[in-house]
């Protein structure tokens, strides 16, 4: 293989340029990003950045130096609009078309929004829509009102609240993090957000934004109304594979690539876009987490230079969502879930560990401030342990 | 022949990955803190203490490479 891109310049291109060198490849590496930053990270956008406690420079990925030894063909502003798998050519937004041997596809994800665009209205993906959320907030409105009780939207209303801004807080579903953490958990979370005085509204959504030049209230799916001037939509995002019409590979709900990260001969995706099998827990999907986006480039990577050899891609995702003084954690898969027990701690101090089981086996775990717990029960999970064994186990 | 592991207590949000990786050097206690098990592991620990410098969610974590010159 004598030259490869990778489109999309975030966390999961990074991690595949970077393993992609460490693995011994030095023919000419691209990186197409559409965004003209160089690769940064996201989880602090939602955390530091808008709470003010860093400033932006602390949110590059790579050192400077770092960076330039990857020896990169750089694309930046400068967005993939089409490809064709079977010619492994990709054509940019300037025209440039890249004929190359391999393609790693890391294009992540974009946020849904509602309605169209209108002032006072943001969502949070990238580091330019978190410094016009922190300047907002440096304006000190009256309300900041979060649609969609999701981990991001749970983190701009802690941020928010942190800096003292009133908070209101919709979600649709009947607890937030229904899915992902199961309804009783959920609600535990919910009081946390409760309790630093975010207003949070249950099984309610947002029927209509409200303005005419900038945002002035919201009217809710019950027909009430919010005034405000500054709305977060945090409702969720939508996989980045439009370029990849006409491409030949298979698109639904992201990339679908094999249970080893390949999409196509010579051709494979990783991160918040790629959609596999995880054999693990012999489900389908697509994770939206920081770890995955890592671990499954170095996958995909690996996948791309020496072959099926490297073996199927069956991690246990995990991710951390920081809210408050609390840090959350969720490693595994709570989907249809039969059994449920606090190992450590309690509800009450919301210091505690639980764990998750499916047909007699633990399948997930969730801690609150119990990062080691999480770890240790992380290692049950991905040795499938029996949920009797889990049990007993002392940590 | 051992090596200098150096984590930056100021970033390091004790999410406990390093210690999933590499539990003979990091360890996180009840405490909720990251405790160092060894400040210079052995050269057999490289692999797995690189591999936790890379998965670090804060990078928070690196190998001064200061051995014997
Ligand atoms: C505010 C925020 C907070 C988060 N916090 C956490 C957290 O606490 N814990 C956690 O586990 N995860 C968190 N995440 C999720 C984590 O950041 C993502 O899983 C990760 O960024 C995925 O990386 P990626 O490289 O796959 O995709 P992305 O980061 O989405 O990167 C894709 C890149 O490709 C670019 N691109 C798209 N289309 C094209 C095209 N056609 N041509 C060229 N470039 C293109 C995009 O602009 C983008 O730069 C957070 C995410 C956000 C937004
Ligand atoms: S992985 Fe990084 S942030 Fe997490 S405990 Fe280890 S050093 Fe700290």
């Amino acid at each position: 293989m004598k030259s490869i891109a990778v489109v999309g310049a975030s966390l999961a291109g990074l991690r595949a340029a970077e393993t992609l060198r460490a693995e011994g490849f030095d023919g000419v590496l691209h990186l197409v990003g559409d965004e003209v930053h160089r690769p940064y990270d996201r989880p602090p956008l939602s955390k530091q950045v808008l709470s003010g406690d860093w400033d932006v420079e602390r949110v590059w990925l790579s050192a400077d130096e770092k960076f330039d030894a990857l020896n990169l063909t750089t694309h930046l502003g400068d967005a993939a609009v089409s490809f064709d798998a079977a010619a492994l050519a990709v054509t940019l937004a300037s025209g440039t078309v890249l004929d190359v041997d391999g393609v790693v596809i890391t294009t992540g994800a974009r946020t849904r929004t509602i309605g169209g665009p209108m002032p006072g209205v943001y969502t949070l993906r990238t580091l330019d829509d978190a410094q016009a959320i922190r300047a907002a907030f440096e304006k000190q409105p009256s309300r900041v009102v979060v649609i969609g009780a999701g981990f991001i939207g749970a983190e701009v209303a802690a941020s928010a609240r942190g800096l003292g801004l009133d908070v209101t807080m919709l979600e649709m579903a009947e607890a937030p993090f229904e899915r992902s953490l199961g309804a009783d958990m959920g609600a535990v979370l919910a009081d946390v957000h409760r309790d630093h005085g975010v207003d949070l509204r249950l099984g309610v959504g947002c029927e209509a934004i409200l303005g005419d030049e900038h945002v002035t209230g919201i009217r809710l799916t019950d027909g009430s109304e919010i005034e405000t001037e500054l709305v977060v939509v945090g409702i969720g995002v939508i996989p980045n594979v439009e370029w990849l019409d006409g491409s030949g590979l298979t698109i639904d709900n992201g990339v679908v690539c094999d249970t080893t990260s390949l999409a196509a001969p010579g051709v494979v995706a990783a991160g918040d876009v790629a959609q596999w099998h995880n054999g693990h827990f012999d489900e389908t999907m697509r994770v939206e987490h920081w770890d995955n986006a890592i671990t499954q480039a170095a996958h995909a990577a690996k996948r791309l230079l020496h072959g099926a050899s490297v073996g199927p891609y069956e991690p246990v995702p995990w991710f951390w969502s920081d809210q408050y003084d609390r840090k959350i954690q969720l490693a595994g898969r709570t989907t249809d879930f039969d059994a449920f027990q606090i190992v450590d701690g309690d509800i009450e101090s919301r210091k505690f560990a639980a764990i998750y089981g499916r047909n007699g086996v633990i399948v997930a775990v969730l801690g609150f401030n119990r990062p080691r717990h999480v770890m240790r029960y992380r290692g049950l999970i991905d040795m499938k342990t029996s949920w009797a064994d889990a049990l007993a186990a002392e940590f | 022949m051992s090596f200098k592991v150096v984590v930056d207590y100021d970033l390091c949000e004790s999410n406990a990955i390093c210690m999933q990786i590499a539990p003979d050097v990091f360890e996180v206690r009840d405490d909720d803190f990251l405790y160092l098990l060894t400040d210079t592991p052995e050269e057999d620990q490289r692999a797995k203490v690189e591999e936790s410098v890379q998965r670090c969610p804060k990078q928070a974590i690196a190998i001064a490479d200061d051995s014997e010159e």
